[in-house]
C-alpha cells in the first residue's frame, strides 16, 4: 500500500479529480440556471413587483425567522407556500388584502407567544412582498413541501 | 516561537476569542426567546439577534483561521511573514467591519440573504482583507520551503476567498439566488473550509505527535481529495427543492452520503496518528481538541449529516429542528473545535509559557462539548416530533412549536453549559497564568 500510494500520486488524483468534478458541476450548474428560469419559475412573470418584493423581503431580513423553500431561520412558519396555504395564489387583491392585515396586526404582544415585529412598509412595498411570494410559490420544487402546512 | 513575525497570530486570536464570546451570548439570548418570546421582541426582535449569533461565528472561525495561517506558514515555510504590517492592517479591517456589521444591524441596516447579511461597505472590506490576506501569505509561501500542510492551507483559503465573490452576486430570480447563495455557504463549509481544517489538523499532529512528516503529508492529500471529489457535486443535497433540476436528488444523496468520508477519514488519521507517535508532548489539552474536533466533526458533519442527507428523507425533514441540530453539532465539531485546539496549542508559545491551565482548559472542552452534545439531541427530537406532526399529519407551523416547548427549555440549559465553558476557556487562555491543579510526577510504563 505505502509503495503504491506514494505522496506525489496521492496528489496527483487530489488534483486531478478535483478538477474533473469541478468540470461536471459547472456544466451541471450551467444546465440547472437554464433550467430554473425556462422551466421551474416560468409559472409567473419576473415583474418589477417581484423584484421589489424580493428587495422587500431582504431589507426587513424575514429570513432570519422565516424558512423560504426550507431555508433560512426555523423560528416562523414557511412562507414558500404561504399563498397556496392561504387559499389565494391565484388572487393577487386578496393575497394582499391577507398579507396586509396580518403584517399590521403584529406584534400581538400576547404573552408566551412568539412575537413577529412590526414592519414600516408602504402600500406599494406589501403588494410588492405579495406578489414576491405568490411568485416564489409557483415555482417547481418538485412538490416540496409535503403539505401545505409548509 | 521560531520566528517573530508568528506574533501576529496572538492578535488574530484574541480577535476570535472576543468574537466567539459574543456568538455563544447571542446565541444564549437565541435559546432564551425559544423558552420566553416576548423576551426584548420590540428592541431586539430574533431575526436581528440571530444575525449577530451566525455572523459572528462566521467571522471569528474566519480570524482563527487566518491566525493559524500566521502561525504555521511561517514555521513551515521556515521563513519570516512577508508583511506583518499588512497582517496587523487586514486584521484592522476586519475588526471595523465586523463592529460596523454588528453595530448596523443593531440599527436595523442589513442585507437579507442569510448569513450574507452585511453592508455592502463591509462585504467589499471583507474582500481587500482577504486580497492582502492572500497575498501576504502567498508571498511568503513562495519565498521559502514548500510543504503539503501549507499547499492545502492556501489552497482552501485561496479558493474560499475567491468564492466571497458569490456574496455579491444577488439574483432577481430567487431560485437562482437560492443556488448562487450555496456557492459560498455549501463550499465555504462542505469543501474548502474541509481543506483548511485538514491542513491545520495535520500540522497540530506533526507537532504534537512526532509522526514522520512523510506520513502526514501523503494522508493528507488522501483526505482532501474525498473532501473534494464528495463535498463539490455533495452541493446537490442542497439542490432538492429550491427550483433546480430533479436530477440533483440522486447526485446529491449519492455524493453528499460521501461527505461521511473524509471526516470519518480525519478522525482515524488524528488518532492513528497519536498511536503512532507516542511522543510525549506536554500540551495535553491541545491534543484532547484536536481529537474532540475530529470525532465531534465526524459525528456533527458525518452521521448528522448522514442522518437527513438522503433526497426521501430531506423530503420530510428539510428546514426542520433536524437541520438546526446538524448545524450546531457540525459548526462546533469541525470548525469551533479545531480552532479551540490550535488556539490551545499555540496561545502558550505566543504568551512564552509552558503550557498553562490545561485542567481549566480541558474542562471546558467537556463542558462544551457535553452541552453542545445534548443540545443536539434536545433538538434532533424536536425535530422528529415536528418532521412527524408537520411534515406527515399535516399540523401547522405554531400549533406544533407549541408542542416542543420542552425541548426549547432543556437546549436553553444545554446552551448555559456552552456559555460557561466558552467562558471558562477563554479565562484559562488569556487571564489565570498558572496551573490550577499540580501535574503528576513523570510518567511510567504502566503494569
Amino acid at each position: 500500500m505505502s509503495e503504491l500510494l506514494t505522496k506525489s500520486r496521492a496528489r496527483n488524483v487530489f488534483y486531478g479529480g478535483s478538477i474533473f468534478f469541478v468540470v461536471v458541476f459547472v456544466a451541471l450548474t450551467a444546465d440547472s440556471h437554464r433550467h430554473i428560469t425556462r422551466t421551474a419559475t416560468s409559472g409567473m412573470e419576473l415583474s418589477d413587483a417581484v423584484r421589489h418584493g424580493k428587495h422587500v423581503w431582504e431589507r426587513h431580513s424575514c429570513i432570519n425567522c422565516h424558512t423560504l423553500h426550507g431555508e433560512g431561520a426555523y423560528f416562523a412558519p414557511e412562507v414558500g407556500n404561504v399563498m397556496t396555504r392561504w387559499g389565494v395564489l391565484d388572487e393577487p387583491e386578496m393575497a394582499y388584502e391577507m398579507l396586509d392585515a396580518w403584517m399590521q396586526a403584529q406584534p400581538s404582544g400576547i404573552e408566551g407567544r412568539r412575537q413577529m415585529p412590526h414592519f414600516e412598509i408602504t402600500e406599494e412595498e406589501m403588494r410588492a412582498l405579495s406578489e414576491f411570494l405568490r411568485w416564489a410559490d409557483q415555482t417547481d420544487t418538485q412538490n416540496w413541501p409535503p403539505n401545505d402546512a409548509g | 516561537m521560531k520566528y517573530q513575525s508568528q506574533q501576529v497570530a496572538y492578535a488574530y486570536f484574541v480577535a476570535a476569542m472576543a468574537l466567539f464570546g459574543i456568538q455563544v451570548l447571542g446565541g444564549l439570548l437565541l435559546g432564551w426567546i425559544y423558552v420566553s418570546p416576548n423576551t426584548l421582541s420590540e428592541i431586539l426582535p430574533f431575526n436581528i439577534v440571530r444575525m449577530i449569533h451566525t455572523n459572528a461565528l462566521i467571522v471569528w472561525l474566519l480570524l482563527g483561521f487566518f491566525g493559524a495561517a500566521y502561525y504555521l506558514v511561517p514555521e513551515e515555510s521556515e521563513r519570516e511573514i512577508f508583511s506583518v504590517r499588512l497582517a496587523y492592517f487586514q486584521l484592522a479591517i476586519l475588526v471595523v467591519g465586523t463592529l460596523g456589521a454588528v453595530g448596523s444591524y443593531l440599527v436595523g441596516i442589513h442585507g437579507g440573504r442569510e448569513f450574507l447579511e452585511q453592508p455592502l461597505w463591509v462585504k467589499f472590506g471583507i474582500l481587500v482583507a482577504a486580497v492582502i490576506f492572500l497575498v501576504n501569505v502567498s508571498l511568503t509561501f513562495l519565498a521559502g520551503r514548500k510543504t503539503a500542510i501549507t499547499n492545502i492551507l492556501l489552497m482552501g483559503l485561496w479558493l474560499l476567498c475567491l468564492l466571497w465573490v458569490f456574496a455579491f452576486i444577488n439574483p432577481d430570480n430567487l431560485s437562482l439566488d437560492k443556488m448562487y447563495w450555496w456557492m459560498v455557504v455549501h463550499l465555504w463549509v462542505e469543501a474548502t473550509w474541509e481543506l483548511v481544517m485538514a491542513a491545520i489538523l495535520g500540522f497540530l499532529m506533526l507537532k504534537l505527535t512526532g509522526v514522520d512528516r512523510e506520513v502526514i503529508e501523503k494522508w493528507l492529500y488522501v483526505i482532501v481529495a474525498t473532501a473534494l471529489f464528495s463535498g463539490i457535486l455533495g452541493t446537490g443535497h442542497h439542490f432538492y427543492w429550491i427550483g433546480t433540476p430533479g436530477y440533483w436528488q440522486w447526485i446529491g444523496s449519492v455524493f453528499s452520503t460521501l461527505e461521511v468520508v473524509p471526516f470519518f477519514a480525519m478522525m482515524s488519521f488524528a488518532f492513528v496518528m497519536v498511536w503512532k507517535g507516542r511522543k510525549n508532548h506536554p500540551n495535553k489539552a491541545a491534543l484532547l481538541w484536536s481529537l474532540g474536533s475530529s470525532t465531534v466533526a465526524f459525528f456533527g458533519a458525518g452521521v448528522w449529516g448522514f442522518l437527513h442527507t438522503l433526497h426521501g428523507v430531506n423530503f420530510y425533514t428539510h428546514g426542520t429542528q433536524i437541520t438546526a441540530a446538524h448545524g450546531h453539532l457540525a459548526f462546533y465539531g469541525a470548525y469551533v473545535a479545531l480552532n479551540l485546539a490550535m488556539f490551545t496549542y499555540a496561545m502558550p508559545i505566543l504568551r512564552g509559557r509552558e503550557p498553562y491551565n490545561q485542567v481549566l482548559n480541558m474542562a471546558s472542552f467537556w463542558l462544551m462539548t457535553g452541552g453542545m452534545a445534548f443540545m443536539t439531541f434536545t433538538l434532533t427530537f424536536a425535530g422528529t416530533i415536528q418532521t412527524h406532526m408537520q411534515r406527515i399529519v399535516g399540523d401547522y407551523y405554531m400549533q406544533v412549536q407549541d408542542e416542543l416547548g420542552l425541548f426549547y427549555m432543556m437546549r436553553f440549559g444545554s446552551g448555559v453549559a456552552v456559555v460557561l465553558g466558552a467562558l471558562l476557556f477563554i479565562y484559562s487562555m488569556l487571564v489565570v497564568r498558572r496551573e490550577v491543579v499540580k501535574p503528576g510526577p513523570v510518567a511510567v510504563p504502566g503494569e
